[in-house]
């Protein structure tokens, strides 16, 4: 199977999900026989996209001019769409971030194909097409099996691990058809907290819940989570009474995420929020009732005070990033 | 101003997710529905727009007629009138196909949808019916204003947000923030019943997706209780078995 990856960039460097997109397609691609090729558009720095090849592509196409460096749906689609069919794609892969949501379904009409939407593992391609799922937000899986000729894949964050090689990709200018209409909508302001890790992205979590009474005792939660190297999330009722921003939200109603590690402190595990969080591979909880449902659902557990357990496993981060640097 | 709002009828969120011994289809039994959480919050704006600047809100659900207590609600929230197109919602080309089939015919200023539903959690009907219109379209939606003809939306991204404008007619898919949603009052709900519920027939659709089966994550083994006075033993075992620091 040909395949298309679709890599993001941010301030034209590489996002972490793109080394994921391409060796997730590197792996389709050697499991059934084909090419892979990279498509990224806007600005992206040359050595950033020489690296895609390192990661599998055979091919890493590259589209650029005025209108196509900020991000419009419509547009990108537009620019996908037209690769597909000029690498005669078989399957075309995206990230399953805000993005990639955005960009899939109307690449799915216009190339008229079936659509698997937050995949975690590879298809099986053995007689079809089959691939898994998350449903009903985390709580389940679905096995899908998409019928059509054409495949589009969106693939959720931290669940596929990038591969490096030591091929290398040769990089090609890709001048799509652009249609103005395409370009309805204007970006006018993009709003960035640039020196925070990105929650759905982010390898390590610290979550904080109503158990920590206030917005104002939130710097332990962010001295936790920058001696980790981790993005901060909370429960809903704290970002519902803006201690924190919506954007921290994680659950059923929130962001579902997949780190390898979530760290939940003073969250008592009500199941929207476990719905979105189920998925991390090793789960800590810190919280005082013994009784909290959490910890049924968690690898660690402390049973204790926030207020005291805290700041002692800062402490601790400390000595061990000392010893192990 | 004429506005239709998507909305998907979905399992309650407290519900407890279990299948068939086949593991081929969802047990419904005992399950309480909802309207999409992410919908509500496209109803309210809606409402609120339209209380401001004058208009109807239609809502639009794919399903069969055991959703109709799901559409009494939005109407009991306040929508003007609401249309049921007759179909088990097979998959998302099949609702959006439908949706746009409707929004053709009857021409609006806005579409709205929630974000993602919480059963399936496409994303996936949006941007579809907008494709299918060949109308500009907004996902992930915080803040939406209208002056005149044109919207002015708050888009969420990693890490930020992106301020983007654009004219109608266009689909918008609502996240948290863009309003709260609204519980319907006594007046509300009496005035639900006698208010237009029409009931379309579907057009056809090809499927080129089915779900074949589902599982459950496996439930993880035993807690490992770490004695609060030795934090240590956490950063140890992160360390050294999880392997995750
Ligand atoms: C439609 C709907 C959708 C929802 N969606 C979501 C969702 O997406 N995400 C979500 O998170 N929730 C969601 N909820 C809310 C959910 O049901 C719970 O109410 C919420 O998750 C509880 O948040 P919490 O754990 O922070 O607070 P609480 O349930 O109040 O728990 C606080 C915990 O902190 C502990 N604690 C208190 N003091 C301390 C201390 N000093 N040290 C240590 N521990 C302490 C307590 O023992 C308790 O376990 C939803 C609810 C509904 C109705």
């Amino acid at each position: 199977m040909n395949v298309l990856a679709y890599i993001e960039t941010a301030d034209g460097k590489l996002k972490k999900s793109a080394l994921e997109i391409i060796s997730y397609s590197a792996a389709i691609a050697s499991q059934t026989g084909g090419q892979v090729t990279a498509i990224a558009l806007g600005d992206v720095q040359a050595d950033e996209l020489a690296k895609a090849g390192r990661y599998g592509a055979a091919k890493v196409l590259h589209a650029n001019n005025d209108k196509l460096k900020q991000f419009v749906s419509q547009a990108y689609a537009s620019v996908v769409a037209e690769a597909a069919k000029t690498t005669q794609a078989d399957v075309v892969i995206l990230s399953n971030s805000f993005s990639g949501k955005a960009m899939a379904p109307r690449l799915a009409i216009k190339l008229q194909a079936g659509i698997a939407d937050g995949a975690v593992a590879l298809p099986d391609t053995a007689g079809g097409f089959k691939i898994k799922k998350t449903a009903f937000s985390g709580k389940a899986f679905a096995d899908v099996e998409l019928t059509s000729k054409v495949k589009i894949v969106t693939l959720v964050p931290n669940s596929f691990k990038v591969a490096e090689n030591a091929a290398t990709g040769a990089v090609e200018v890709f001048n799509p058809q652009i249609s103005d209409s395409d370009f309805a909508v204007t970006v006018k302001e993009v709003v960035k907290a640039s020196d925070k890790i990105s929650l759905p992205e982010a390898e390590i979590v610290v979550s904080g819940g109503r158990g920590l009474k206030g917005p104002e005792n939130w710097g332990m939660v962010e001295e936790l989570a920058g001696l980790l190297g981790a993005a901060t999330a909370c429960s809903k009722p704290v970002s519902d009474a803006n201690w924190r921003p919506h954007s921290e939200h994680v659950g059923q109603t929130g962001l579902a995420i997949s780190p390898n590690l979530y760290i939940a402190i003073g969250i008592s595990g009500a199941i929207q929020h476990l719905a979105g969080v189920s998925s991390s591979k090793t789960i800590v909880v810190i919280n005082k009732d013994p009784e909290a449902p959490f910890f049924k659902a968690a690898d660690y557990g402390i049973v204790g005070d926030a207020f005291e357990v805290v700041p002692k496993l800062i402490e601790e981060v400390k000595k061990f990033k000392a010893a192990n640097s | 101003m004429k506005i239709l709002v998507c909305i998907s009828h979905v399992p309650d969120t407290t519900s407890k997710i279990n299948f068939s011994d086949d593991k081929k289809s969802f047990v419904t039994q005992g399950i309480q529905y909802i309207i999409n959480p992410s919908d509500e919050i496209a109803l309210a704006r809606a409402l609120e727009l339209t209380e401001k600047d004058g208009g109807t809100v239609t809502v639009i659900n794919v399903g069969d007629n055991t959703t109709e207590p799901t559409i009494r609600k939005a109407l009991a929230i306040g929508a003007t009138d609401a249309v049921r197109v007759n179909a088990v919602p097979r998959d998302a080309f099949f609702v959006a196909t439908q949706i746009a089939d409707y929004a053709k015919k009857n021409s609006f200023d806005l579409i709205l949808t929630g974000r993602e539903s919480i059963d399936y959690n496409g994303s996936l009907v949006s941007s579809m019916v907008a494709e299918l219109l060949s109308l500009p379209s907004v996902n992930s939606v915080k803040a939406l204003t209208i002056e005149g003809n044109i919207a002015t939306l708050d888009r969420e991204i990693e890490g930020g947000k992106e301020v983007v404008s654009c004219a109608l007619p266009c689909v918008v898919s609502a996240t948290e923030g863009m309003a709260e949603p609204r519980i319907p009052n006594m007046r509300g709900i009496m005035s639900a019943r006698t208010k237009p519920l029409s009931v379309a027939e579907p057009v056809a659709a090809e499927s080129m997706q089915q779900i074949v089966s589902y599982d459950k994550p496996l439930p993880r083994t035993q807690v490992k209780l770490i004695d609060p006075a030795n934090v240590a033993a956490l950063v140890d075992a992160l360390h050294n078995e999880a392997k995750v620091i």
